[in-house]
């Protein structure tokens, strides 16, 4: 992207670093969401009833929970591009 | 944060493909619509799998099979169904009781 600069405007320095402020405050936010939604699912799925400790069979199972909560949220995600992707041809 | 920014662009769309960029932050704006777009994007995908987990997920294993696959990817297309359906039909009770 070329900047156009003009008086009293935001050099391009600037500019760059608001860019990239701005991008890793959006990655941060997606990962506390995913990390919020992760505990909260793996959380209901793994423990029935709390116990005294995590045991160990719980902690596999939190970590198992996890790497297939990633998982299905990329099957997801392409799932819904692959949607999108239909609608727009339909149009 | 990204919050306040997407309350506060002081620009639409508009702007951006019929007027000439407003002091010179023609890209600014730009970088900021699409990342404003990414993040909706991000945001639609966080919510289908919260629902999709629900219904498809069993005890997680090691991978998530065929059929579990399959269930995320027909949740997907029906929840996007289901919304469009809603939305038509109540966009049709509208127009009828205004009528």
């Amino acid at each position: 992207m070329e900047s156009s600069l003009s008086s009293g405007q935001l050099s391009g320095q600037q500019k760059d670093d608001l860019m990239d402020q701005v991008k890793q405050q959006i990655a941060v936010a997606n990962a506390q969401e995913l990390l919020t939604k992760m505990t909260e699912k793996c959380f209901k799925k793994c423990i029935i009833k709390p116990g005294t400790s995590l045991d160990s069979s719980e902690q596999k199972c939190v970590a198992m929970c996890m790497d297939r909560y990633m998982d299905a949220w990329n099957l997801v995600s392409k799932a819904y591009s692959n949607r999108l992707q239909r609608e727009r041809h339909r149009m | 944060m990204f919050e306040s920014i997407k309350n506060n662009m002081p620009y639409s769309s508009d702007d951006i493909v019929s007027g000439t960029p407003k002091e010179g932050d023609y890209d600014l704006q730009e970088f900021l619509l699409m990342e404003k777009q990414k993040a909706q994007l991000n945001a639609q995908i966080h919510e289908f799998n919260d629902i999709c987990w629900e219904k498809c997920m069993d005890k997680p294993g090691t991978k998530i099979d065929t059929r579990t696959e399959t269930c995320l990817n027909n949740c997907v297309d029906r929840f996007i169904d289901v919304s469009l359906l809603i939305t038509n039909r109540f966009a049709q009770l509208l127009q009828k009781s205004a009528m």
